[in-house]
């Protein structure tokens, strides 16, 4: 099987400051792997580096065999940043912005084909916004906003998607929604990296999960529910008991539950 | 309307007034989307330096303007993309160099005065040569078609950088071409509305656009018409009633923009009753 995305020693300093400190991350074809860690941990320059977003100070990075400034099939992914990024107000249709989503699938002159029209109508579908398509994107609530850039990302069909916390500030009917919709491209055997705070629904859809400390990798392996032998329902007081049990052999779970439920304590959503 | 149509200059200036109204309002649209509403403004103070040397050279100032506001954009583009803090004292630093530096070089000039300022600082539409009008409408064809070629990507552009380049889209090349399509505009709309007043009609009628229709397309063709309703509208009633046609332009837009802002109440208002379930 080969892999999505590789990094490889993988170092980014910002301003002088180490954000990621020696990375080693192989994500296999078909994975769904949860990138977990507590603020300003480097999750989401994590991920913004392996789509060459971020430039390494050093180490490397690969994108299906292809470093980011030789890539070309950048079709194959699907990027959704953690928020809109609604510049000056000039309103756009949640179709318009669904739609841009084709941008690395279309020719240059061709008009619209029936082909990216299903594309774009199935994305919306997806996330349950179809009857949304016509609104100003800014007349969205936020978890409606979060779903249509997830909808963006699903109408250029890539095979691997990354997701830059998709559920922070995401009401509870949206993250359920959310988990359906993620639920259906790993039946597909599509390749998720997922930035997240909170896991939520997403819990049984993971297949593997890292925890980063300070720029580095803390925890690499099964997700929590599974690595629990015979687990039932999982849950946040199930990671807990977990954590608390064996924290000699899954290292860094302990920080990230002490550092979620502080953040939700104290209603943080983003990352800076 | 009969009696302005009577004059070669006038008719000259609607010609202009009219590629200016469609071509402004189209870049604008992504210069606002992007959070660069005073791009236009930097560029035609810096622009102005580049005027002066056309006299200061015996060169046209529409060549040497056209050159040097070009160089500004890219300038300011590559200030932009590099400067994450000091970014906005460095494009003041270039505007007010743009500024000072066209006055100097207009007064060393031989044969030129405050008045050659003036023309070019608020516009001077009735002096349009026909030789002008040629030039202006090539370059508002020029403008219309990057958008029309690279609308798409410069939508995406605008909307989301990172997500620009996740699409594998040449983000550096589109943001210098919408730096220098920009640039363009400025030089086609200096002889309308004057180098202070062309970053209005790039911002104005989007501003206006944007309180009432729901798409960006919606927006962008709505500018377009307001645009081309303002150059004209006020070219016009500059001929009537003998006022500066720069500012006559710029203030029938702000008037639309007033009115917008109510119909936009209403208009959301009525939406709202609509779209409770």
């Amino acid at each position: 099987m080969s892999a999505a995305f590789t990094m490889t020693g993988g170092e980014v300093a910002l301003d002088g400051r180490p954000i990621l400190r020696g990375v080693d991350l192989a994500v296999k074809d078909g994975e769904f792997l949860v990138v977990l860690g507590a603020n300003g941990s480097g999750k989401s320059t994590l991920v913004r580096t392996l789509l060459g977003l971020v430039p390494l100070s050093g180490g490397s990075v690969l994108l299906y065999g292809t470093p980011p400034g030789k890539f070309r099939d950048w079709g194959r992914i699907g990027y959704v940043p953690q928020r809109l990024s609604v510049g000056g107000g000039v309103p756009a249709t949640v179709r318009e912005v669904v739609s841009s989503g084709r941008i690395a699938r279309r020719r240059r002159f061709r008009r619209t084909a029936a082909e990216d029209r299903r594309a774009v109508a199935d994305a919306l579908d997806a996330v349950g916004l179809a009857d949304r398509a016509g609104y100003p994107v800014q007349s969205l609530s936020g978890g409606q906003q979060q779903r249509v850039l997830i909808a963006r990302a699903l109408a250029g069909e890539p095979d691997a998607f990354v997701m830059d916390e998709p559920t922070a500030g995401v009401d509870a009917d949206s993250q359920r929604l959310l988990a359906g919709t993620l639920a259906g491209l790993r039946e597909r055997g599509k390749t998720v990296v997922l930035v997240a705070h909170e896991l939520g629904p997403l819990e049984p859809l993971i297949t593997r999960a890292i925890v980063l400390r300070e720029g580095r990798i803390a925890y690499d392996g099964a997700p929590p529910a599974a690595a629990e032998a015979g687990a039932g329902a999982g849950g946040h007081v199930h990671i807990h008991a977990h954590a608390h049990a064996h924290t000699g052999v899954l290292n860094g779970w302990p920080d990230v539950i002490g550092s979620r439920s502080a953040a939700a304590e104290a209603g943080a959503t983003g990352e800076a | 309307m009969s009696g302005i149509l009577q004059y070669d200059f006038m008719v000259l200036g609607l010609v202009a007034a009219v590629f200016v109204g469609l071509a402004a309002p189209v870049v604008g649209t992504f210069i606002v989307q992007r959070r660069l509403a005073l791009l236009g403004d930097g560029i035609g103070h810096v622009a102005l330096t580049g005027v002066a040397l056309g006299f200061l050279t015996g060169t046209a100032p529409l060549v040497t303007a056209i050159i040097v506001a070009i160089l500004g954009a890219v300038a300011i583009e590559m200030v932009r993309a590099r400067g994450r803090t000091s970014g906005d004292v460095a494009l003041a630093l270039l505007f007010y160099g743009g500024i000072a530096g066209g006055v100097l070089l207009i007064y060393l000039s031989p044969g030129q005065s405050n008045s050659t300022l003036t023309s070019y600082l608020f516009g001077s539409i009735s002096t349009v040569a026909e030789r002008d009008v040629w030039v202006i409408g090539g370059l508002a064809a020029a403008v219309l078609g990057v958008v029309a070629i690279f609308g798409r990507e410069l939508f995406v552009l605008c909307q989301d950088e990172e997500v620009a380049r996740a699409s594998g889209l040449p983000v550096r090349f589109l943001s210098l071409l919408l730096a220098v399509t920009a640039a363009l505009t400025v030089v086609i709309a200096m002889r309308v509305v004057g180098l202070l007043l062309v970053s209005a009609l790039m911002v104005v009628p989007v501003a206006t656009s944007q309180q009432i229709m729901r798409s960006f397309r919606g927006t962008m063709i709505l500018a377009t018409a307001l645009g081309v309703v303002a150059t004209v509208g006020g070219l016009t009633t500059a001929f009537y009633i003998d006022v500066p046609p720069g500012s006559a332009i710029v203030l029938i837009a702000l008037a639309g923009f007033v009115l917008s802002l109510l119909i936009g109440r209403f208009v959301r208002r009525s939406r709202t009753w609509e779209s409770t379930p």
